[in-house]
């Protein structure tokens, strides 16, 4: 198993909250791994340091060797991490296949010149952007959506067209924030489906989630955050019967 | 199919043979000086192509857009005319006034990369009034721009020998210096349009739209939302400096009075009236904005015919006309009156969504 994700001794204060003190972890290729802990335990400012959104105060993360930190949000993508948000972000007046299509654009190089002239290197690369959309639209299974705007889509849709434009930049690790927040039973067994296709594809997966069932059901490890420290790593069975991580969700001593 | 593409046909032909004849049409009509107006039309559908490309695609509201048009126009006087001595032919100035444009688009965006909505407008409106009140004194301790009296007798565009400022005959057909201006204008506008479609259907186009829809999402798509914005406010520089360079050439004179923060309004307002982002409908609101205010000039004569006196000074009653026209658009048709399939479906999905919500009822019944 090599390294995907390496993340040491990483720290990030906001003025005097420390949202994440000393927080290191690794993900191996091909893996699911969960990040899970109470609100506010710094999950999502986890998720915005690897992603270039907030430069950390401290700290190394790698991705398959290359650093993370200090890189800007579209260096991040180019290097291989691409994400979702945990309250959607798409490009809410394109339609779904265009914004499958924006997530190509790191792997695509048309430029101004490019768009005037309409060479046959361009019109081949927008003929395989637009292809590899519809194909990953399918494969979320929203392709009759195609040609309806974003912001017409049910909630659930939503959550997948956000999978399938993080896809579409070919990404090493994919970051989920709290893909199944909000879905119904059917939706989240859906997810759960589409998750584990994915793996078995050969991507890894970073993500974070408050549906306990779902977390143990899919992870191969996680780890587990309070008040911005890592209390706890390991598989689900083990996580689960660590006394600082049912004193963290219960409340109580974590004697 | 090919009945669909025999139409297409049709409706192209009769679209060119319709711009061919339409200033002999318009002269006939309504007299030589609706002909000059025409081409003004073009000019503005110009700057409004341009300036759609950084409101309309990019989403950075710019109140400053006419600091473009007038750098084109400064250098098309500079480099044509007595005020330096500097004769240069038109293909040479032109292309060298939308780079400047360029330029002064990327100097103007860097700075404000980090604003967004009212704070862009703010220092964008700023800009524009710093060209213009440059333009304004900058004629001591050196005379560069001949302050606010402008620079007069600049060169008119010349086709080898052939000046179009005078007229000529063609088999037959006298050929008026507004008739060889419309030519040339409508020529290098088709040329804006091709290239606001070519921009609007590509990678780049996609980019800048997913910067307005939503900025932190595009650089994490890998975007790098700081090229793309410079390159929206170059580009749509570009366009500008352009349109200035050919405004200093039709007219032969021109002031810093020509660019006020009331063009930049304009010019903004024919977008947001047509349909902002819509080719057809930015073009659709360049030229009524540009015909409607002259056209409301008749309503002196309206006057004397109907009530023996002028009651209102038509000058006033044509900017009242126009702000009804504009507030009565914004809220009957707030997407533009041709607004983009786009808008257009997202206005009527109230059906849609309806639908949608019962189907999620119906999920959770079950």
């Amino acid at each position: 198993m090599t390294v995907l994700l390496d993340v040491r001794h990483v720290a990030k204060a906001f003025g005097g909250i420390k949202a994440l003190s000393d927080v290191s972890f690794q993900v191996q290729a091909g893996e699911i791994f969960g990040l899970i802990g109470p609100n506010g335990a710094g999950k999502t400012t986890l998720f915005n340091a690897l992603t270039g959104l907030y430069p950390v105060d401290a700290g190394e993360m790698r991705l398959d060797g290359a650093r993370l930190d200090g890189a800007k949000p579209h260096q991040v993508l180019r290097l291989g991490l691409a994400r979702t948000f945990q309250n959607i972000r798409l490009f809410a007046h394109m339609t779904a296949l265009e914004n499958v299509m924006v997530g190509r654009h790191a792997r695509t190089r048309a430029g101004v010149l490019g768009a005037l002239l309409r060479g046959a290197a361009t019109r081949a690369e927008e003929a395989e952007t637009r292809a590899r959309a519809r194909a990953l639209l399918a494969r979320v299974g929203i392709e009759r959506h195609a040609a309806r705007l974003a912001l017409h889509l049910s909630y659930g849709d939503q959550r997948r067209l956000e999978i399938a434009r993080a896809l579409a930049s070919e990404p090493k690790l994919l970051a989920l924030d709290e893909p199944a927040a909000g879905m119904n039973l059917a939706e989240r067994v859906a997810l759960r489906e589409l998750l584990l296709q994915l793996r078995a594809d050969g991507l890894t997966l970073l993500f974070i989630e408050h549906d306990v069932k779902l977390v143990m059901d899919l992870c191969d490890r996680l780890a587990v955050l309070d008040y911005g420290v890592k209390i706890a790593e390991g598989t689900p069975d083990a996580v689960s019967r660590d006394p600082r991580v049912i004193a963290a969700y219960l409340g109580g001593d974590a004697a | 199919m090919p009945s669909a593409r025999k139409r297409a046909w049709a409706g192209f032909v009769l679209l060119a043979v319709g711009l061919a004849v339409l200033p002999f049409l318009v002269d006939f009509g309504l007299g030589r000086t609706w002909v000059r107006l025409v081409d003004f039309a073009l000019l503005y559908v110009m700057l409004a192509l341009g300036l759609n490309i950084v409101v309309g695609y990019a989403g950075l509201l710019d109140l400053g857009y006419v600091a473009f048009y007038a750098l084109g126009a400064y250098v098309y006087a500079w480099l044509a005319s007595p005020h330096f001595g500097v004769h240069l032919p038109f293909w040479a100035i032109l292309p060298l006034g939308a780079l400047l444009a360029a330029a002064f688009g990327v100097l103007l965006g860097a700075p404000t990369l980090r604003l967004r909505g009212d704070y862009l407008a703010i220092v964008t409106l700023g800009f524009g009034e710093i060209i213009r009140i440059f333009m304004n004194n900058l004629n001591a301790p050196l005379n560069i721009t001949n302050g606010p009296q402008g620079i007069n007798l600049i060169d008119p565009l010349r086709l080898g020998d052939v000046s179009l400022a005078q007229s000529h005959v063609l088999g037959g057909i006298t050929l008026s210096a507004p008739h060889q201006y419309y030519y040339v204008f409508l020529i290098l506008t088709l040329g804006v349009v091709f290239v606001s479609m070519r921009l609007e259907d590509s990678r780049v186009g996609r980019a800048w739209v997913a910067i307005r829809e939503d900025e932190i999402a595009a650089a994490a798509m890998g975007i790098d939302t700081r090229n793309f914005k410079l390159l929206a406010f170059a580009m749509g520089a570009t366009f500008g400096g352009l349109a200035g360079g050919l405004f200093a050439s039709f007219q032969g004179f021109i002031s810093p009075e020509s660019f006020n923060l009331m063009e930049s309004i304009m010019i903004l307002c024919m977008i947001v009236l047509g349909g902002m982002g819509h080719i057809p409908g930015v073009i659709f609101g360049a030229v009524v904005l540009t015909l409607l205010p002259e056209a409301l000039r008749y309503t002196g004569d309206a006057q004397r015919a109907l009530l023996g006196r002028i009651v209102v000074d038509p000058a006033d009653l044509r900017m009242l006309l126009f702000g009804v026209a504009l507030v009565a658009v914004m809220l009957y048709r707030p997407a533009g009156l041709i607004p983009s399939a786009r808008r257009r479906r997202e206005l009527a999905a109230k059906g849609d969504v309806l639908e949608q919500e019962q189907a999620s009822l119906a999920d959770t019944a079950r």
